[in-house]
């Protein structure tokens, strides 16, 4: 492959599932319309210099987090301290910290977690993105989640 | 997806086509037009037509042709093609018999690109063999080129190798197929008398 495909293609087929991640980090509605307009956009102003071949969806799901920690921050300044204790990922995804810490994972553990509780793929489906099968990759979120979570108290404790 | 999803899907990629279009961030407009040789795609850059695509072509994959050759940055957006689309209707209505738009030929060059330039010389209603068109452009031996010009015409229709038939009448080829061919030659050998 010589060149990207057509942006057209790129909004084609992943649009739905960046505005899916939007819709999880943000709800449904302007909040999460805005962030995909945004991560679109900014795609846009950049594709060009994208280097033939790159896996674009990843490139995409960067974008758009953070674009949705922008307006996450615009709309919530959340003081430390208001974090709930446990971390369930759907919960928390009104808060910038667990974002944050989603960046110190592994790429799998990442990617699995981005999948599976932002993206909503079932474990099952997975693998066809990531290898692995769905015990190993659940086993990974599994142990992401714990890091966050270690990290989290860690904070806790510092503050 | 739900209906409502995909509406919402609509709304938010025509928004980004328009915000992209006034950051000056598309290198090549795009829409689909029907037509009685079947759904066209036409293309646009900011000079001006570049491609006129026939069904058969694989729409797809002509988006992924103009990416590498024209620019990556291809997004779904009519303005710039509304006056092409109208232009054709008039066309295939019998009440138009040239095109007034603004053609980018950067998909062609060399002698392809002079005989294409030359095609329009042909008007309406009016046929020429391989062999004349290779005359007319000053290349009289120049007839395969001259076919492989009309076979790689990337603006089929509105620059009309539909017009250049081989010397024993018969239709030649058409990257549209032979029934598209046939179809825009008896459209303009019989007008008027079509418009259903």
């Amino acid at each position: 492959m010589t060149t990207n495909p057509a942006f057209e293609l790129v909004v084609r087929r992943h649009g739905t599932s960046v505005l899916r991640m939007c819709t999880a980090l943000l709800g449904p509605g302007p909040d999460a319309q805005d962030a995909w307009s945004e991560t679109f956009l900014a795609a846009l102003r950049a594709y060009p210099s994208l280097a033939a071949g790159a896996n674009i969806e990843a490139w995409l799901i960067t974008i758009a987090r953070h674009k949705a920690i922008d307006i996450l921050r615009a709309n919530h300044p959340v003081p430390m301290d208001e974090l709930p204790d446990s971390v369930v990922l759907p919960e928390l995804t009104g808060h910038l910290e667990m974002l944050d810490s989603l960046a110190s994972l592994s790429e799998l553990q990442r990617k699995v977690i981005g999948y599976h509780y932002l993206l909503g793929f079932p474990y099952a489906d997975i693998p066809a993105f990531l290898g692995g099968n769905p015990a190993s990759l659940r086993r990974a979120a599994a142990d992401g989640i714990k890091a966050m979570r270690g990290q989290h108290h860690e904070a806790e404790e510092e503050s | 997806m739900s209906e409502l999803a995909m509406h919402e899907m609509d709304v938010l990629r025509s928004q980004l086509a328009e915000r992209a279009a006034a950051e000056g961030l598309i290198d090549v407009s795009y829409r689909l037009v029907d037509s009685p040789v079947g759904q066209l795609m036409l293309a646009a850059t900011e000079r001006g037509i570049v491609r006129v695509a026939f069904t058969a072509e694989d729409f797809d994959a002509v988006l992924g042709t103009l990416a590498q050759k024209v620019g990556v940055r291809v997004l779904h957006r009519a303005a710039p093609l509304d006056a092409a689309a109208a232009q054709l209707d008039e066309y295939f209505a019998h009440s138009r018999t040239g095109f007034e738009l603004s053609l980018d030929h950067r998909l062609s060059s060399g002698y392809r690109l002079e005989v294409q330039l030359a095609l329009p010389k042909i008007g309406y209603g009016h046929t020429v063999s391989y062999k004349e068109m290779a005359a007319l452009t000053g290349r009289p031996a120049a007839v395969r080129a001259v076919g492989t010009a009309c076979a790689t015409n990337p603006l089929p229709i509105l620059v009309p190798c539909h017009r250049v038939l081989r010397s024993d009448g018969s239709l030649g080829g058409y990257l549209g197929g032979l029934e598209a061919k046939k179809v825009l030659l008896d459209l303009e050998h019989d007008p008027g008398t079509r418009g259903d």
